[in-house]
């Protein structure tokens, strides 16, 4: 036996370390100060965040791996943990205005976020089936809580409700599936997991196991047929509990789902393959054309996340370093977009209270030009036309599905990327074609920003997309 | 050759027009009149220096000139441009027209700053199409037009213009999408995806197939062949006039282009084997649209219509694939971007005025505008392909070359001329002739001097094109002959190897 606890493991997981002690500090902070301290213990959380993605960034390199190899961090892990940093970091601080006009401020929310990032970050780091459902259910137990933010409405709180049977039948699953795995070959490590696992071992345990285990990830990435209970959460939660809902957690939890199947049963990929072929499918499928039906537009967010996660498992699906780097640009490219389309979604306000459906959004080329262009281009960039950055997500997939030889997978997948076309499209027309409707409140600063950013990111792209692109060929190559 | 990216700075001075456009203030008169002289000087600017790849290029050779080369999406896909004999007449074609088109859109008064910016940015995306030499970087430019026009349709559109401008938009990237995948597979096969590479890669004979269909469903929707053309009366009807003017003259000849740059030199087995489904698709395209053209009471239908057949002669000049058939392919869509282009801003000169495209609401006008009588005669004429016009000369060819290995469908195709002019002069008279007794007509002004000035050009270019093709037909020369002697001795070489697989 190891020594339970070696000071080179804790620099290993210091990223983890420093967000763990800062978010029980804060939450002292906010239960002792007298006075309304929420703002402060926000912008803290911020810079915590920053913090950590500065310590993930600068803090190592290679491999390296702690707690008796159940914990890894290696330049995929980094790349991943970048981004789901950024990814929270950037809905904490979309938030902010947000929370305040709607009444439901209250300094638990930061924390929550930052314990649920930790959790995420586990997740990424995960090389062993407990830390990957320590990990997991961090994460979920506080992502339930603040699905449930606006405790005084019923939807919120419905929202909340509904996540937590779901996710919890969800981590059921998962826990079947890592027990039969475990029963049949003896391991819990993914390394151990793969050395059993062998082409010539593989037996209907093992396999059985293995599917559940896939039914549990897919559900935390929200694909078909586990989606149930996205556009129903998606539509409940505040809106800013959406966008965070959106972004990072589904980076993390593709993440563990790409390091689960490329560590763990890297011998056994035509078996899963298949299994992320059809989840991919249906997810692309179902994302399409559930969404053409949606008038609220978080609803459609909703549909419209379940497709993409469709086009992300396309790069799985390959089981090739090609088809991960596929999947870490669409992944990277993905954030960016839902992020710059809730910070509209957010802005989306009038004198009475917010406002959610795609009707409000008419006409708002002639009254907010700025912010109907920025929508539009993403919407067109969530659609995949070029020269826009969606439209290199998919080409990395579809790239690496093409060099797999899965053909008929491509061209359902680039079929129903043209019905998606058509919802996305459908915004530019309600923004752009027709009759201006009464205008919206003035954007907050931050969202603004926020929106600026990932607008200049989404259109501007194509002109240098060499460092994502070259930085996404080293993360991936770190797990083959 | 020249020292600077020349093809760089023609693709992308549009978009800094676009940006000065977007950097204007205001929505007052100066302001707007800021904008359409900056949208006009940006492309009048960009027409005289596209015409120094003209001075500058070099008849002589085949090869791509004004090449540029740099880094890009990393592996072997770079940003790459160059244009040779077939490419660079379309630039030309391009940058020519936008003014034109500018010009025509002066008293556009809604959202003037938005449209033009909408213009510029398709103009560098239609450059660019022309003069990208990387596969990717060409379906980028390909698909990015989709915005733009999408939105030119949408936003400044007739009545269904909402319809149309969904149509089009689904349609065109519906057929793209598959094109896209046959990219990726090209890259995989040959391990890049620049074109002069490509276009010495010998691809597997299975794959060819199907390979050569995804490229035509991209390029069949977008030229559009029967029986894919729907989207196009729609959207040529719905568009502004300037936005009818660029999807007739320059969009469609994107998937003339495309045959021609890919198609044929890329999978030159299964370019022999789909010949004759291509020839009946043309003649359906040339017969079938011609008749359908007779019925319509719209004009700006009839001529789209019209359009649609005249790309038929197109393909099937190309896929003649001798020197007249392809010369021919390549003269009719310069002729046919220069007539169609005329055709649309003559209709929407008396669409200024009256505001309705019906053919019945007019009559008689040679009465009360006898210039624009002239005018729309020259390309009525041009369209049925009289002697002495540019369409004459694309026509004859096409048919030509089409005689020489087929002579039922040069027979069949030849029956399109005589429908087209049928319709054209069925047109002509019902709008110019007769006695002008309309009451709402009576009032009706001949061209202003910002129309002619719009219509002249093309006026001297339709005639001396008619009369003297040479020029156009000595730069695309040497291109077109390298390019069916490859595609012969590919073929060559693909029947040696089935003969000596079978011993």
């Amino acid at each position: 036996m190891q020594q339970a606890f070696a000071t080179s493991d804790a620099f290993v997981v210091m990223p983890e370390i420093m967000l763990a002690l800062g978010a029980m500090a804060f939450l002292m902070l906010g239960v002792f100060r007298r006075d309304d301290s929420t703002s402060l213990i926000t912008w803290l959380s911020v810079l915590l965040l920053i913090a950590a993605g500065a310590l993930v960034l600068f803090g190592g390199a290679g491999r390296e791996t702690a707690f008796d190899n159940s914990f890894v961090t290696d330049d995929f892990s980094r790349f991943m943990k970048t981004l789901t940093l950024i990814g929270s970091a950037v809905t904490i601080v979309m938030s902010v205005h947000f929370m305040r006009a709607e009444r439901i401020e209250r300094f638990e929310y930061p924390i929550l976020v930052l314990l649920a990032t930790l959790g995420m970050l586990m997740m990424i780091s995960a090389n062993d089936m407990i830390s990957l459902y320590m990990g997991l259910e961090l994460q979920s137990l506080a992502l339930y809580v603040v699905a449930a933010l606006n405790r005084d409405s019923v939807r919120s709180t419905e929202a909340g409700l509904k996540y937590f049977v779901l996710g919890a039948l969800s981590s059921g699953m998962l826990l079947y599936g890592c027990s039969l795995v475990y029963g049949f070959t003896g391991a819990t490590g993914f390394e151990q997991i793969a050395a059993a696992a062998t082409k010539e071992q593989v037996n209907l345990g093992l396999i059985f196991g293995l599917v559940f285990i896939i039914a549990g990830l897919a559900f935390k990435v929200s694909a078909v047929p586990f989606h149930m209970w996205t556009p129903d959460v998606y539509e409940g939660a505040p809106t800013p509990v959406t966008a965070f809902f959106a972004a990072a957690p589904k980076v993390a939890a593709m993440a563990m789902f790409i390091r689960a199947m490329t560590a763990a049963f890297p011998n056994v990929t035509p078996d899963w393959q298949q299994i992320v072929v059809f989840i991919s499918i249906a997810s692309m499928v179902l994302g399409a054309f559930a969404a053409i039906g949606q008038t609220n537009i978080k609803r459609l967010m909703a549909y419209s996340s379940i497709g993409h996660m469709g086009f992300a498992l396309v790069g799985l699906a390959a089981g090739s370093q090609e088809g991960v780097k596929g999947v870490v640009i669409y992944l990277s490219i993905y954030l960016v977009m839902t992020l710059g389309t809730f910070a509209c979604i957010l802005a989306m306000r009038r004198k009475n209270g917010t406002v959610e459906t795609i009707a409000d959004l008419s006409g708002l080329a002639r009254n907010n030009p700025m912010m109907a262009f920025v929508l539009a281009m993403l919407m067109f960039s969530l659609a995949g036309i070029p020269p826009l950055a969606g439209f290199f997500a998919k080409f990395y997939v579809f790239l690496a599905a093409i060099q797999a030889g899965l053909y008929i997978l491509a061209v359902i997948g680039v079929l129903a990327s043209v019905v998606g076309a058509y919802y996305y499209v459908r915004i530019v027309k309600v923004m752009y074609f027709d009759e201006p409707a009464e205008a919206f409140e003035p954007m907050p600063g931050e969202v603004k920003l926020v929106l600026g950013l990932s607008g200049a990111f989404v259109i501007l792209f194509f002109v240098y997309p060499a460092p994502l692109v070259s930085a996404a060929g080293i993360a991936a190559s770190a797990l083959f | 050759m020249t020292g600077w990216p020349i093809l760089s700075v023609v693709t992308f001075l549009p978009i800094l027009g676009a940006l000065f456009i977007f950097a204007i203030r205001g929505d007052d008169e100066i302001a707007l009149r800021n904008t359409r002289f900056v949208a006009m000087w940006t492309t009048i600017i960009t027409f005289i220096l596209s015409l120094l790849i003209w001075i500058n290029f070099d008849a002589g050779t085949a090869e791509f000139q004004f090449v540029e080369k740099t880094e890009w999406l990393g592996g072997a896909i770079n940003y790459h441009m160059g244009v040779d004999g077939i490419s660079m007449l379309f630039v030309i074609l391009t940058t020519f027209l936008m003014p034109a088109c500018i010009l025509a859109s002066w008293r556009v008064e809604d959202r003037v700053k938005e449209y033009m910016i909408a213009f510029l940015v398709l103009e560098t995306l239609m450059i660019g199409v022309f003069c990208a030499l990387d596969l990717v970087l060409f379906y980028l430019f390909f698909e990015g037009g989709l915005i733009p026009m999408f939105l030119i349709i949408g936003v400044w559109g007739g009545k269904r213009r909402v319809y149309a401008s969904f149509k089009f938009f689904l349609y065109t990237l519906l057929g793209s999408v598959l094109m896209l995948l046959a990219i990726m597979a090209m890259y995989w096969d040959a391990g890049t995806t620049d074109i002069p590479t490509l276009l010495a890669h010998r691809f597997p004979v299975g794959w060819q197939n199907w390979l050569f269909l995804a490229f035509l469903a991209s390029f069949a929707v977008k030229l559009p062949m029967w029986p894919v053309h729907t989207w196009l009366p729609d959207a040529h009807v719905e568009a502004p006039t300037a936005g009818s003017v660029v999807l007739a003259a320059i969009l469609l000849k994107m998937g003339g282009y495309g045959f021609l740059r890919f198609s044929l030199p890329m999978f030159p087995v299964a370019t022999d084997t789909f010949t004759p489904l291509i020839f009946a698709m043309s003649i359906i395209a040339i017969i079938y649209t011609s008749l359908v053209a007779l019925a319509q009471e719209d004009m700006k239908k009839l001529i789209a219509y019209s359009s649609v057949a005249h790309m038929g002669f197109v393909t099937m000049g190309i896929f003649a694939l001798n020197v007249q058939g392809i010369q021919g392919g390549i003269f009719q869509m310069l002729s046919h971007g220069i007539v169609s282009a005329a055709l649309f801003l003559c209709v929407g000169v008396v669409y200024d005025r009256m505001h309705t495209r019906e053919i019945a609401a007019y009559g008689g006008l040679v009465n009360r505008m006898p210039i624009y009588a002239f005018t729309f005669l020259v390309f009525t004429l041009a369209n049925v392909g009289l002697p002495g016009t540019s369409g004459f000369v694309g026509e004859f060819l096409t048919l030509v070359g089409a005689f020489k290995i087929n002579t039922w469908v040069a027979f069949l195709a030849t029956t399109g001329v005589i429908l087209s002019a049928a319709y054209a002069l069925y047109l002509y008279r019902r709008v110019i002739y007769g006695v002008l007794e309309k009451d709402s007509l009576k009032a009706i002004k001949d061209m202003s001097p910002r129309e002619i000035a719009v219509l002249a050009p093309l006026v001297v270019l339709t005639i001396l094109f008619g009369f003297y093709p040479a020029p156009l037909l000595d730069v695309m020369a040497a291109s077109v002959d390298n390019l069916i002697a490859d595609y012969k001795a590919a073929l060559a070489a693909f029947e040696a190897a089935k003969v000596a697989t079978a011993l």
